[in-house]
């Protein structure tokens, strides 16, 4: 399905034939992707397609049944992400995440939130706490850099304002965008956001789109993002992968996704008379897709 | 209505006239209510008859509280609540006084001039109470609590068994000092290792607990602590704990020993007391109650320090950003635990004696509501805390007047547990954060907000 075009791309991360099985729910089964350097990839997918697993899969929140992930930074180095545990997806791989329910420090001011991101850096330059406790000059740079850095991605979220209240007195649309400038002061190569325009109005979605856009160009981090408003995606994804039913049934530009039958038939359901040739269609695929998994 | 225009006076003389009413009809309802309960009794004389005992005296008090509480709560306790809700109101946000600004440097003064104060008012033999009862027994429990403070106030691991770690440092101290001869300031530091130690060993095991279920095993390792220091006999001695513990020196300079050459009297040619001994002591868990605060103070600001609160915020979304919960787990266990440890060998040094039965759970307990009475990691508030609660119970020893309103037979100190539970209580219902339920910012851009206690989280791993 990947066309010739996507073939010269660079692939920063390759999802190989995974699947993830809870107990007898076949949740993900036999998925392959990939998503290419400095590119907006969206995954969507009716409910309970698995978007949010296969998320899972990627930052080591689950350990996957099968199959392989691979993580190839630009230095070049490849990190095989589904052997490695959460926090080292994030410190070692460079892989940052944000979760579908904010997951934010509510009780920790907006600027504490976005010096916990950046904790291996100043652990370090804290010599593991011992040389930032006796005072060591390197430290205190090292802790005045990380504030910079902060109000970096405060203004760029819009949040310099608010940097000094707690993160739980933030509105909902402000909480979206401090997780993302948080999982962004981590210094990913790729950053993974979970639905991050649910619960926003149309004006914040045109604000996120924006963030989302500054992020690849400023920094060229490559995005991946499971949404289900539409707006966003079309708007600003590169290339869409569209799950349903744990598999993939759809993979390309917006353009080409938006007009796949099987994707409007996933998302809309189809006229009576198609009815049968979608349901062949859907048996092809699940019916030829557990045979290439028994490796 | 025709008072609409009403003065002041009137408006009073009204308020006192209904006031009036209504105590009086509480006194009616309490008359009724007690007068077959309280005024009249059953008995049994000596012939083994049924008698009725009156007890008018005993329903006129019952009815004269109703009737007095009542006219004070209308006339008096009522319009001034509502008067103190109504300027709160309008004057918005108070700036803070300058005790509030300056509370610990107030009290790290007071508490410096406490000694000599307490000399000059009582003379020597009369401070060792005031001295020793009341501020070394506080500054001990005030310095545990900072301990446990870094590992449930700002992990937010809930720990049961942190009185374990307090064995752990008096134990070492005892049984190092009175084998190897080795003296305190070698054996200071050691205590606390050996219960940092302890605090990793603990950890390894409780990772992957959380909630409940890591409070039950904390508890329970709590509880082995004491049990293999009963009944190790050969080394602990069980029971009988170990007595005879050396005393500590002024850095090795000046001894406290009677018969030493360099006993602090005889070098200083004062009259023998043991007060000094105990002056000296209190310096001492003053000065490591002020270390202790010192490094809480910098370690939250360190990055070890905001990765413990923000683990207790949320703890996936700390795994989300990189941070190994499991070492900061353990570090946060391990820091608890020393400064346990180092209280621990100062409790050894300072009664000369240990033994199992000091280390039992009630300890834990206490030291644990001390740290949510004061609102959990807020140094401040915990100091208070202990002083009311640990102070409050030995000040009920001292209530002697008691016995003059309840009887010669009134023993007050039986009643400490049960008011202790009360004002626990009351506080809770009070203030549910606990003292200062707010927690102060480690880093700011423009001005330091301190956040609401309905913000944070208590953690739940």
């Amino acid at each position: 399905m990947a066309g010739t075009n996507t073939m010269t791309k660079d692939p920063i991360l390759k999802v190989d034939h995974l699947s993830m099985r809870f107990g007898g729910l076949m949740a993900i089964n036999d998925l392959s992707f990939e998503a290419y350097r400095g590119d907006i990839t969206a995954l969507i997918g009716p409910n309970g397609a698995g978007k949010t697993t296969v998320f899972n899969c990627i930052t080591g929140f689950y350990k996957p049944t099968m199959g392989m992930i691979t993580m190839r930074q630009k230095a070049g180095k490849e990190y095989l992400l589904e052997r490695m545990s959460d926090f080292e997806v994030n410190r070692d791989a460079k892989v940052a995440r944000t979760f579908q329910n904010i997951r934010l420090f509510s009780g920790l001011t907006v600027l504490e939130n976005l010096l916990v991101a950046q904790h291996n850096k100043l652990m370090l330059a804290s010599g593991y706490t011992v040389l930032g406790l006796l005072g060591f000059p390197a430290y205190k740079r090292a802790a005045a850099q990380s504030i910079e850095q902060a109000k970096y991605w405060l203004e760029k979220a819009n949040l310099i304002d608010r940097a000094d209240d707690p993160a739980g007195d933030l509105p909902y649309g402000a909480q979206r965008r401090l997780e993302i400038a948080r999982a962004m002061c981590t210094g990913p190569e790729f950053l993974c956001l979970d639905e991050p325009a649910a619960g926003l109005n149309p004006r914040e979605s045109l604000a996120l789109n924006e963030l989302l856009r500054s992020i690849r160009k400023d920094t060229g981090t490559s995005i991946l993002l499971i949404e289900h408003d539409m707006s966003v995606v079309m708007e600003i994804s590169d290339h869409v992968v569209v799950l349903e039913y744990g598999q993939k049934i759809s993979d390309g530009n917006p353009d080409h996704v938006k007009n796949d039958p099987k994707v409007i038939a996933a998302y809309l359901g189809v006229e009576d008379d198609e009815v049968e040739e979608v349901i062949e269609q859907i048996e092809v695929i699940a019916v030829t897709a557990p045979g290439d998994t028994p490796k | 209505m025709a008072n609409i225009t009403n003065t002041p006076e009137s408006a009073g003389s009204n308020l006192m006239a209904r006031a009036l009413r209504e105590a009086f009809y509480a006194g009616l309802v309490a008359l009724g209510l007690f007068v077959l309960f309280v005024g009249l009794k059953t008995d049994q004389n000596i012939l083994n008859e049924l008698v009725l005992v009156q007890r008018w005296g005993l329903l006129a008090v019952f009815v004269a509280i109703a009737a007095v509480g009542r006219f004070l709560s209308v006339a008096f306790i009522r319009p001034y609540l509502a008067e103190r809700k109504a300027s709160k109101a309008s004057t918005g946000v108070k700036e803070p006084g300058f005790v509030t600004r300056n509370f610990s440097m107030i009290a790290v003064a007071v508490l410096l001039v406490y000694p000599p104060i307490m000399v000059a008012l009582f003379g020597f033999q009369g401070s060792l109470k005031w001295v020793d009862n009341f501020g070394i027994q506080i500054l001990i429990y005030v310095m545990l609590a900072w301990g446990l403070n870094i590992v449930v106030g700002l992990a937010g691991l809930l720990d049961l068994g942190y009185v374990a770690f307090y064995a752990v440092g008096a134990y070492s101290y005892a049984l190092l000092s009175s084998y190897f001869g080795l003296s305190f300031w070698v054996l200071l530091p050691m205590a606390g290792i050996f219960a940092a130690l302890w605090g990793m060993i603990l950890g390894f095991p409780v990772l992957r607990l959380k909630g409940d279920y890591l409070a039950i095993v904390t508890l329970a390792f709590g509880e082995i602590i004491r049990l293999v220091l009963i009944n190790w006999t050969a080394v602990t001695k069980g029971t009988f704990g170990i007595s005879g513990i050396a005393k500590a020196s002024v850095f090795g300079i000046w001894s406290f020993d009677v018969s030493a050459s360099n006993n602090f009297a005889k070098v200083f040619g004062l009259p023998m007391s043991s007060a000094y001994y105990k002056i000296f002591l209190f310096y001492l868990i003053l000065a490591l109650c002020l270390v202790t605060a010192f490094v809480t103070i910098r370690l939250r600001r360190m990055p070890i320090g905001r990765a413990w609160e923000a683990l207790r915020e949320d703890e996936i979304a700390c795994r989300s950003l990189g941070i190994n919960t499991v070492t900061t787990k353990l570090t946060a266990f391990a820091t608890g635990a020393m400064f346990g440890g180092f209280a621990g060998s100062f409790f050894a040094v300072r009664q000369g004696f240990v033994s199992p039965e000091s280390f039992v759970f009630l300890e834990s307990a206490i030291i644990l509501a001390i740290v949510v009475l004061g609102g959990m990691g807020s140094l401040i508030g915990i100091a208070v805390a202990a002083t009311l609660m640990i102070g409050g119970t030995e000040l009920l020893r001292e209530m002697e007047f008691l016995k003059h309103i309840f009887g010669p037979d009134f023993t007050p100190e039986l009643y400490r547990m049960l008011i202790f539970g009360l004002a626990m209580i009351i506080v809770m219902v009070w203030k549910p954060r606990g003292f200062v339920g707010s927690r102060e910012p480690t880093a700011f851009l423009r001005e330091r907000k301190s956040v609401s206690g309905s913000f944070t989280k208590e953690g739940h791993g």
